[in-house]
């Protein structure tokens, strides 16, 4: 049994918070985001997050350490965006090696840091996996029902190359996260079982994904229960929901899945449903009050925040956390390192 | 280490899972599993036609009956030598798939070649079955192709099929079985509960003694499996038993029954039935019954024979199809209503044309049928009760409709012309703002609006706000959809508005994506935009919306309303979200707009005193009118000269226009109406804060404006008050009143202030009596309209005159009419009555000031509003750093102190200031 396992078994584990809600605080420039070795870059590349990686790794070290400092016993590589599909809209794609290794360094090297200041706390480097901007389940033209705009076989050729580049900039796991359609997550699956085979490693992968709909369904239309059996077929670490609801409206979906799996269950929802400007503004206390209910149902095991969260947010989230036992788990066959 | 135990077990059985939209539990308490067979060109002839004849609408709905009729698996075969299998299987999965009603279930891919199931793997997000692999090409082929199904998430059905040939015994069906969970489990790691065997059902009675085992060995074999092998299943095509019987359906159902009955209480928990095909066991007759279960275990010699002497006496009877039509009984809004919800077109073409032979006109159809379909769609979407891909779906239907209906509508406007709509559809552009690249809700409220008729105009996302405007004005939109989910883009969303109000556009502006709100558009984006903005939350509600923006009929009104709910929303949400602080306005002075006057240039006026000005030549104003109000005043909105071309109302503009060109003319050439103006500076300067002091050079008007007004004595004999803003300011803005404009007494400089009333309505009641008198009111308002454009005119080029000529501030200044408009000119000339000094009290002043009745005929009602009404009255300020600004709400400690300042009681200093009175 590895050490996150381990972690898993003993309590319960506390995932970062929003990097771009931190990256914001910034308030990058056009100019700040392509630095000096992007100043001619032929496009616009502000709001290109991930870039900062490269532009502004010291912004981004940051960000981790707060988290960490916080009280995270994970942080997520700012990688949310780097595959090819997605770095098309800013012709990046070129550099989706180099962005997720950086990324992956760069949390690596804050991760490290804080566990030889803290020994009995390790701390962990997830490497984020976004669900890109395409969906291959749905078509963007009503008139030809049966077209899809991306197909598997680029998605999982995409997420292969994040997937290297992460595991060489020496990530813990992988988080394939914000699934909003699950054929785009069975190619990346399927691209990181691959890789497992080829370079004969193990590494876990966590999943995510995210309850769009008032029904309770993914954007692709899955229920919860629908979902967890799409993508159980590869070893996971983890099922989880993050994103587009707050702690609150996530709780029956969390409950469905924990009752369903053996699997350690993660949430890291947003702070609350965005207020009229589209902020995010469940302030710490109110969040973790919120989680206090996921807690005392025992259905988590690992818990951050996504949109609108903040170091604040996972320090209450953390503190409150540390009083509870974990969602018991099995360590089944599957994930044997 | 070894494992903590948990405290609380949660360990899950190990259950056969599929999904398709929904999940699919196969557990040990499962009734048996209905997998639907009709979409399998192997097994159905009239499916193997359709696909052939890429009929795939058609297919689609073979797929839906079978799962409305029970599948609960919906199996899919391709296989034929005429068809390109791995084209199919992919164009029809991905069609399915935009099908929730029967993507719900989960999917078995069928097919002999590997390259056809891994395409179809491909595109499916659900836990698939594939169907099937087998160790007939040898091991290392089955391995290859489980290990990739494991890689897909799919379950798999085995056939007992191995290297020397298919198993038709019961001990070939246990041996194959065994082996192949064997390598499945232990070397692939394959789980057991996701393998199904098909243990090979072959007909019996089929004359040949080699078959008459054929159901009993795999019944036996199944219940073999099922002990011996865990967690597997077992499943089986039901229709081959009775392949001997074919065109015997009530045989065939009969024996399919039986067969199914035995096999299930031996284990088989899955198989592919055509449910149209079955009996109900209990049901079959009792001979038949026996006949067919005597073949079904070989019990007799003759048991083949039996059966089918039987056979022929119940050969021909037919059983209907089982789908429930019964919604096709129902009154027709309802049956257009339920093929819109469920997206079902089969039947929307004979609905519509039924709608459309009930209606007055075609177009009622569309606005009221499909409308009220719709408006379902909309509110089951809203409330969760659909998801998006059926959402998609009734959009589809919709068009169709729509398409049908065209034709007709067409038709209908060429024979009531006046009455046709010249086209229902309009343009839309859509973008997904810059920097932000999330699409997808943009894409379906595109998409559904398509569906309706309307062009599309995509530009993507991350689109620069100089793109989306560019090309609205090429290609002549009558909409934009902006759509955001990042919080950045409700910023680029608010300049977006700027820069369109900036480029007097004129069509409505609609507002979606996740992060924004009808209190974020109601607050920032409506009011930057003249025009209608909407926020539209989800894509079903977006058609009728668009329609009721871009109709004619509703347009107007819509967009009049629109704006009106806005406002009221902004207003009750600002009340509601921030409860303002003010000041007393003592704190509030201390505030004050703070202008340096020992650096502030002050020009000491060309000319002080009173001048007036009468039968001012009307042609010199043509040029200083501001056209857009007036236009609006008749109802057309839009900004001239744009207005004039614009597509819904550009004609009757540009004909409203020429005839007011016409009847100016005539004004001006007949001098129908009088211009006269009377205005003055004066020294003056601030005092108490907010009193403006003058010293009125007592001086005699002077007809001709050019000459010097004689000075005699200097009295400071009037006072402006003015108002104060009291809102608590963020820190660092002052609370302005006009005062602060004006130098102070104490700074020993000399300041100065002017004011001016102006009026071109001297013959307007007159004039418009008689065109009223002649049943004309249309040049009657014209006539009104006009004197008002030109009042305003006047007092544009009074003020300019004033600071480049009279007062001389500005001599330098070269404005073209579109920068006056605009404001951009140095100073300001406030008006009484307007944000900056709300208080028509200081109309009083202005009046005892300039003399105005006298000298110019100008009366205050006792409203103090102006008559004739085609005048304008107000200050002018000088300073360059003076600016316009809105004194918004007063408390009553100013109110009080106006009132002092006044010398009138509070009553009547409330009464005036009622509206500024802060609640």
């Amino acid at each position: 049994m590895n050490k996150i396992q381990q972690a898993l078994q003993n309590r319960i584990l506390i995932l970062d918070g929003a990097m771009g809600t931190m990256l914001q605080r910034y308030k990058f420039s056009e100019e700040d985001f392509r630095g000096e070795r992007f100043k001619d870059f032929h496009k616009s590349v502000k709001g290109n997050n991930d870039l900062l990686s490269i532009t502004h790794p010291q912004a981004i070290a940051d960000v981790h350490s707060k988290y960490f400092a916080a009280g995270a016993d994970i942080v997520e590589t700012n990688t949310f965006s780097s595959t090819t599909i997605a770095m098309a809209d800013y012709d990046m794609q070129d550099l989706v090696y180099e962005l997720n290794y950086e990324s992956a360094k760069i949390a690596k090297r804050i991760a490290d840091e804080f566990t030889a200041k803290e020994p009995n706390k390790p701390r962990f480097v997830a490497g984020a996996m976004g669900p890109t901007n395409k969906t291959a389940s749905m078509s963007p033209d009503v008139n030809d029902p049966g077209f899809r705009a991306i197909s598997f076989e680029q998605l999982r050729v995409a997420y292969r190359q994040q997937a290297e580049a992460l595991i060489d900039g020496g990530v813990d796991f992988l988080l394939v996260e914000t699934i909003f359609d699950t054929l785009n997550a069975k190619a990346a699956l399927f691209a990181i079982d691959e890789l497992k085979e080829e370079r004969n490693i193990d590494i876990p992968i966590m999943i995510s994904g995210t309850i769009t709909d008032a029904s309770g369904r993914t954007l692709s239309g899955q229920t919860a229960e629908a979902f967890l059996i799409s993508i159980s077929h590869i070893p996971l670490l983890s099922i989880g929901f993050n994103c587009a609801l707050g702690a609150k409206q996530l709780t029956p979906h969390l409950e469905v899945i924990a009752n369903r799996t053996n699997l350690a269950v993660s949430a890291y929802p947003n702070a609350g449903l965005p207020n009229a400007f589209g902020e995010y503004d469940e302030t710490p206390q109110q969040m973790a009050a919120q989680i206090k209910e996921y807690l005392d149902k025992g259905i988590v095991n690992i818990i951050g925040g996504c949109c609108g969260t903040t170091p604040e947010h996972i320090k209450a989230i953390a503190e409150i956390a540390s009083q509870y036992k974990p969602r018991a788990v099995f360590s089944s066959e599957n994930i044997s390192i | 280490m070894k494992a903590q135990q948990p405290t609380t077990i949660n360990q899950q059985p190990k259950y056969l899972k599929l999904s398709g939209l929904e999940p699919l539990i196969i557990t040990s308490e499962s009734n048996f599993i209905n997998v639907g067979e009709r979409t399998n060109v192997a097994g159905s002839k009239k499916f193997l036609r359709l696909i052939k004849n890429r009929n795939f609408e058609e297919a689609l709905s073979v797929a839906r009956e079978q799962v409305e009729n029970g599948a609960q698996i919906i199996d899919i075969n391709m296989d034929d030598g005429l068809i390109d299998g791995k084209e199919a299987m992919v164009k029809f999965l991905n069609l399915v798939i935009a099908e929730p009603d029967i993507s719900r279930v989960p999917i078995m891919i069928d097919s002999s070649k590997w390259e056809i199931i891994e395409a179809g793997l491909q595109v499916v997000q659900g836990k698939c079955v594939v169907n099937s692999i087998s160790l007939k090409e040898g091991e290392a082929e089955f391995i290859h192709h489980a290990k990739l199904i494991k890689r897909y998430g799919a379950a798999v059905i085995v056939m007992a099929f191995d290297e020397t040939g298919q198993a038709d015994n019961y001990d070939r069906r246990i041996e194959i079985a065994s082996r192949s969970y064997d390598i499945l489990v232990n070397q692939v790691k394959f789980a057991p509960e996701d393998i199904i065997f098909d243990l090979n059902i072959f007909p019996v009675a089929t004359g040949m003694d080699e078959h008459r085992k054929n159901a009993i060995d795999f019944i036996e074999a199944t219940r073999w499996v099922r002990e011996n092998l865990p967690y597997v299943s077992v499943s089986g095509g039901v229709s081959n038993v009775s392949f001997s019987f074919r065109g015997n359906d009530p045989v065939r159902e009969a024996m399919h029954s039986v067969f199914l009955y035995h096999a299930i209480q031996a284990g088989m928990n899955i198989g592919i039935v055509n449910p149209a095909m079955i009996e109900v066991y209990d049901d079959i007759p009792k001979d038949l019954l026996d006949r067919v279960e005597d073949v079904m275990f070989d019990r007799r010699d003759d048991a083949t024979e039996r059966l089918l002497d039987f056979a022929e006496t119940v050969k021909g009877t037919t059983k209907e199809s089982k789908i429930d039509l019964s919604w096709r009984e129902e009154p027709l809004q309802n049956r257009i209503t339920r093929a819109l919800v469920k997206g079902i077109d089969e039947f929307i073409l004979e609905d519509i044309e039924e709608a459309r032979q009930n209606a007055n006109k075609p177009i009622e159809v569309i606005e009221g049928n499909l409308m009220t379909g719709m408006n379902v769609v909309g509110d089951l979407f809203g409330s969760g009760k659909m998801f998006l891909p059926q959402v998609v779906k009734s959009a589809r239907v919709m068009k169709k409709a729509v398409a049908y209906l065209l034709p007709y509508i067409e038709e209908e406007k060429l024979k009531n012309p006046q009455i046709g709509d010249s086209k229902n559809a309009g343009k839309i552009l859509m973008a997904t703002v810059k920097g932000d690249v999330h699409d997808i809700g943009k894409n379906i409220v595109g998409v559904v609006l398509a569906c309706n008729n309307y062009e599309i105009i995509d530009l993507g996302v991350m689109v620069p706000p100089e793109k989306i405007i560019a090309t609205a004005k090429e290609e002549n939109v009558d909409a934009i959809g902006l759509s955001g989910l990042i919080t950045p883009s409700l910023d680029e969303m608010v300049f977006l508005a700027k820069e369109m109000q900036r480029q007097n556009f004129k069509v409505p502006l609609l507002i979606g994506g996740a992060t924004t709100s009808k209190a974020h558009t109601a607050v920032k984006i409506d009011p930057q935009y003249e025009c209608a903005v909407v926020h539209i939350n989800d894509a079903s509600r977006a058609v009728t919306v668009v329609g009721d923006l871009l109709k004619r009929e509703t347009s107007v009104l819509y967009k009049e309303n629109l704006k009106k709910d806005y406002d009221v929303f902004r207003k009750d949400f600002l009340k509601r979200q921030k409860v303002k602080t003010y000041l007393p306005i003592s704190e509030a002075r201390k505030n004050k707009f703070q202008i340096d006057w020992n650096t502030s240039e002050i020009i000491k006026p060309k000319q002080l005193g009173v001048q007036v000005i009468k039968d001012f030549d009307l042609n010199l104003l043509e040029q200083y009118i501001d056209w857009t109000p007036f236009f609006r005043s008749w109802e057309l909105h839009g900004r001239y000269p744009d207005i004039l071309k614009d597509e819904i109302v550009g004609e009757q503009a540009s004909e409203l226009f020429e005839d007011a060109k016409k009847m100016l003319q005539k004004i001006i050439s007949e001098k129908l109406l009088e211009a006269r103006a009377v205005f003055g500076i004066f020294e003056a300067n601030t005092v108490n804060d907010d009193d403006i002091g003058l010293e009125i050079c007592q001086s005699e008007p002077v007809e001709d404006p050019n000459s010097i007004p004689k000075l005699r004595d200097q009295i400071p004999n009037s006072i402006f008050r003015t108002l104060r803003q009291q809102s608590q300011k963020a820190k660092g803005k002052p609370n302005i009143a006009l005062s602060d404009f004006i130098a102070p007494k104490e700074s020993g400089l000399q300041d100065y202030i002017g004011c001016f009333c102006v009026s071109t309505g001297f013959g307007t009641a007159e004039l418009a009596a008689k065109y009223e008198k002649e049943h004309d009111d249309y040049n009657s308002i014209m006539v009104k309209a006009l004197a008002d454009r030109l009042a305003e005119a006047f007092a544009e080029y009074l003020h300019k005159k004033v600071r480049t000529e009279y007062w001389g501030y500005a001599s330098e200044e070269n404005l073209s009419n579109e920068d006056l408009i605009s404001e951009k000119y140095k100073g300001i000339r406030p008006a009484p009555g307007y944000p900056a000094c709300p208080d028509h009290l200081e109309k009083l002043t202005i009046w005892e000031v300039l003399k105005v009745k006298k000298n110019i005929g100008v009366e205050l009602t006792e409203s103090l509003a102006m008559w004739p009404a085609a005048s304008v009255s107000g200050y002018y300020f000088a300073n360059p750093e003076a600016r316009y600004f809105g004194i918004g709400k007063i408390k009553e400690d100013q109110i009080e102190d106006f009132g002092i300042r006044k010398n009138m009681n509070l009553e009547e200093a409330t009464k005036w200031l009622k509206t500024n009175l802060a609640d």
